[in-house]
């Protein structure tokens, strides 16, 4: 056996231990409000001579009125399509004239659109931003596109088994709840709307009042505060369409088969409905769901990849929103070995909870693991915008971060016990298989989790 | 804008980068060993990939597993590989860098030792499920094994993808992996940066320590190779798809060869973004695509350029690739407008920046001073690689597009859904692919 190295005066019996802790500053945020509502969060990293805008809007896909799923999704998606008499084509002209690196983003919750540009451009990128989000054209010809491309983006998630598994997850968790359709919405909502549905959902969900511009980067508070009234003070508050509220939610079968013939692998989904973000058992949470299915040396992770060789990872989260958010579990296996996958997984996740408990070690590692490298998150213009979206979205006080270490750090064994059984029901949980149901069907009984009913990617 | 460095090189050929960041208490440790994909051979594909996972499995003197103490010690930490080098990383706590480094080095040195056949065969499993979630399960998946084969010739070490072929990671063996360590897993052919908060000269000091016992082992020989396509390779394959999708792919120069960058440029103007010529006709105007994009694939010693469509339903392949030789040979004849070549180094110059946020990761300054040195021996090469954009001019990317998106030699791919093979562009032959 070849061995590289050398014998050497290097003590490689054990190893180094971590020197002290260097101290680390959380980012302060500036913070003032416009006379229309709109909150301007500033944060000076002056480093490197960028920006990063996001502008946060707290109404997303659950805000989509009923019959009507994929409305916010599709607006948000018709903002850069022009403004004024300008087309979609001379606005991304202007944002790749000053560098910008533009998004938009939906998800439950919120919708933000974010630009990250060189410095100099920061007037030019708030009034286009501005443009944007308040002075959108909503032209009746781009919205019958943008619909187009979307009905056709629905056509091809269908074949893609890990779209269809999170899709058909949701319906099933949630049913008609604002959280049980994925922002895109369906082939039947999307075709009954029309542009006039579009401009009354950004009549009334993009407003000032629900927004937050946040500018991180090489900027003064006192600048970016007159760049924004400059180019957003004209932004009206209008007429507040209703909050989501949360519907009953739907009893699941406990087994559910979306087939997929000669599939090579099978994409499961294995949870239920939980928690909202603002539990006070979320510190908790996050360090139970660190060590079942959150880091590469997580129970499921270890056991499904590492021991078994099943899959190419594994992992559970805690989705937190403002309402209760899904706990699941997601891993794509191979087709022989779905059966004894889910069988592992419940077992797992059941295990954490009871019969066996978190290690001394484990929680060591896992608070470890969450806390030691907290300042990472904190490293460029781009994560702290996106940390401080988390303190809007969610209405965290200022101290959250700079709390956030010592709340982990006093996690107990017993918090962890006591949040898995509070917040995880192992009869309660659903399981989709998107995979070959030829294949892998005479499986199935033998997991006593009842006939498994079988769903067809059309109709998800 | 400059990225300030220091280079040393260790009696056994490592070699050594140092950049300081004290924006945040984090150091990035980059690793890289110059192979990948194109240092296989026929019929041992997936290789030096696989390689890579059994990385992460243990090492002589910590032999339970690789993740946990650093981990534990809050870092994060991935690898990656390529055809042309694989990559290690770890973002650490700036007082945990000790630990990293014990970490590397233990896995360069005495990697061996605590390999067993019991890793292995776990980790070619791994694989396996990664090459069918991947490739094998995702629809379009398998198109960079069809295009790689038809660009290259099968002696040609970019013909066959980094993932590798079924059949040979079914039949790799232990003894050949214990060969592979040794040809190319040593200090001669790496190159360590570290970027963050660190001192200079202790962080100097704790390479040295670390590292200065693994013995060099012998010079790696480049790769060299030819390539050239005889005409319109013209090909389809049937996969599990709803919507058609053309792929047409020319061979271009290497990694910072000449005309790489106004390549670059070239494919964004035609079809990256919304103000791209073809996303106009094509997605915008026509309304024949449901989306378009482009890329320059520049690799170590060869390129490929690439242009991707999908039909929207009711149209054919064979509109859609009309259209895209008629702006292929538009841009070659014409060349870019003024705007387009100064949007084109604005985000250039954007994207430079970008990546200079961070210290590490995929990524970020640690990983670009490594790629610099492996593939160009040259760390401060940042200034020129900015300048390769600001120096591209409106006759340069006309003459690039002109000699190297010629129509007449190029890989024409179609791939179509089950049972309709007649949706390919016309005149393809069928290709397997698996």
């Amino acid at each position: 056996m070849v061995v590289r190295g050398r014998p050497s005066a290097i003590d490689r019996s054990r190893l180094p231990e971590p020197g002290p802790v260097r101290s680390f500053a959380f980012p302060a945020i500036d913070k003032s409000r416009l006379s229309n509502g709109l909150n301007v969060w500033t944060v000076s990293h002056p480093e490197i001579p960028l920006i990063a805008f996001v502008l946060l809007v707290r109404r997303g896909a659950s805000a989509d009125p009923p019959g009507q799923d994929g409305l916010a999704a599709l607006t948000a998606d018709m903002l850069d399509e022009g403004s004024g008499a300008r087309s979609a084509i001379e606005i991304h002209e202007e944002l790749a004239r000053i560098g910008a690196q533009f998004d938009t983003d939906i998800g439950s919750d919120a919708l933000s659109m974010s630009a990250t540009v060189l410095s100099r451009f920061a007037d030019r990128a708030l009034a286009l931003l501005s443009d944007i989000v308040v002075r959108p054209a909503l032209r009746e010809g781009d919205f019958s596109r943008v619909r187009q491309l979307r009905l056709h983006r629905l056509t091809q998630l269908r074949d893609m088994p890990g779209a269809v598994a999170d899709r058909a997850f949701l319906k099933l968790i949630y049913g008609s709840h604002p959280y049980g359709h994925a922002p895109i919405g369906s082939e039947a909502s999307l075709a009954v709307m029309s542009v006039d549905d579009v401009r009354a959902f950004h009549a009334s969900a993009i407003r000032p009042s629900f927004a937050t511009l946040i500018a991180v980067g090489d900027c003064r508070h006192d600048q970016i505060v007159q760049l924004a009234a400059r180019s957003f003070i004209d932004w009206q508050d209008g007429n507040a369409g209703p909050a989501p509220i949360a519907n009953g939610l739907p009893t699941a079968a406990r087994l559910n088969v979306v087939p997929r013939p000669n599939a090579p692998q099978s994409e499961l989904r294995i949870g239920h409905v939980a928690v909202p973000r603002d539990t006070p058992d979320y510190h908790a949470l996050v360090v139970a769901n660190t060590i079942l299915g959150g880091q590469f040396v997580s129970r499921i992770n270890l056991n499904l990849r590492e021991d078994k060789g099943f899959t190419y990872g594994a992992r559970t989260a805690f989705e937190f929103r403002r309402l209760a958010g899904p706990f699941v579990l997601q891993v794509s296996v191979q087709t022989t070995a779905t059966a004894r996958a889910i069988e592992e997984s419940i077992g797992e996740i059941a295990g954490l909870r009871g019969p066996r408990p978190v290690t001394a070690d484990e929680l060591e590692l896992g608070i470890a693991g969450l806390t030691r490298g907290y300042a990472r998150n904190f490293e460029t213009a781009d994560h702290i915008a996106r940390a401080a979206m988390q303190l809007a979205l969610f209405d965290l006080p200022d101290d959250y971060f700079a709390q956030f270490v010592p709340t982990v750090s006093r996690v107990t064994a017993a918090d962890v016990h006591r949040v898995m059984e509070r917040h995880v029901h192992p009869p309660r949980l659903t399981t989709l298989i998107v995979g070959d149901l030829d294949a892998v069907g005479a499986d199935l009984p033998a997991l006593g989790l009842g006939d498994p009913v079988v769903l067809h990617a059309d109709l998800v | 804008m400059r990225l300030a460095f220091t280079k040393h090189t260790l009696d056994n050929g490592l070699d050594v980068l140092l950049h300081q960041d004290r924006g945040c208490p984090i150091v990035a440790v980059n690793l890289w060993y110059h192979v990948g994909s194109k240092n296989e051979q026929p019929g041992h594909t997936g290789f030096a990939h696989l390689f890579e996972h059994l990385m992460f499995e243990g090492s002589q003197h910590y032999d339970r597993g690789y993740f946990q103490p650093l981990q534990g010690a809050g870092a994060t930490l991935n690898g990656s590989t390529n055809a042309d080098r694989t990559n290690y990383w770890e973002v650490v706590p700036a007082n945990a860098l000790e630990l990293a480094l014990w970490m590397e080095s233990d896995r360069m040195g005495y990697l061996l030792p605590a390999l067993t056949d019991a890793k292995f065969s776990n980790q070619r499993d791994v694989v396996l499920n990664e090459r069918r979630q991947n490739y094998e399960n995702r629809p379009y998946g398998l198109a960079p094994m069809a295009l790689l084969a038809a660009l290259y010739p099968p002696d040609h070490p970019y013909h066959w993808t980094t993932i590798g072929e079924i059949a040979d990671l079914n039949t790799v063996r232990l003894d050949e992996v214990q060969a592979f360590f040794r040809r190319y897993y040593h200090p001669a052919n790496a190159s360590i940066a570290l970027a963050g908060d660190i001192d200079l000269d202790d962080a100097l000091g704790l390479v040295r320590t670390y590292f200065e016992d693994i013995d060099a082992g012998d010079r790696v020989v480049p790769v060299v190779a030819a390539a050239a396509l005889s005409g319109d390779i013209r090909i389809f394959f049937e996969d599990r798809v709803e919507l058609p999708r053309l792929y047409v792919a020319w061979l271009t120069p290497a990694m910072f060869a000449d005309g790489d960058a106004d390549l670059d440029l070239g494919t964004d103007l035609l079809a990256n973004g919304k103000t791209s010529r073809l996303y106009r006709r094509l997605v915008f105007e026509e309304r024949i695509a449901t989306d378009v994009s482009a890329a320059q694939n520049s690799r170590e010693i060869a390129g490929y350029a690439q242009i991707t469509a999908t039909a929207a339903p009711g149209h054919t392949l064979g509109e859609i690739e009309q259209v895209i030789l008629e702006e292929v040979t538009r841009l070659a004849a014409g060349g870019p407008s003024d705007d387009e070549i100064e949007r084109g180094r604005v985000q250039a110059e954007a994207q430079f920046m970008y990546r200079l946020q961070t210290v590490g990761g995929f990524g970020g300054k640690s990983d670009q001073l490594n790629a610099y040195n492996v593939f160009l021996g040259d760390p401060e090469y940042f200034e020129r690689d900015l300048a390769r954009y600001h120096d591209v001019t409106s006759q340069s990317l006309q003459e690039t597009v002109a000699h190297y998106l010629d129509p007449a030699h190029r890989v024409t791919l179609s791939i179509v859904p089950r049972g309709r093979a007649t949706l390919a562009a016309p005149d393809s032959s069928p290709t397997d692919v698996s």
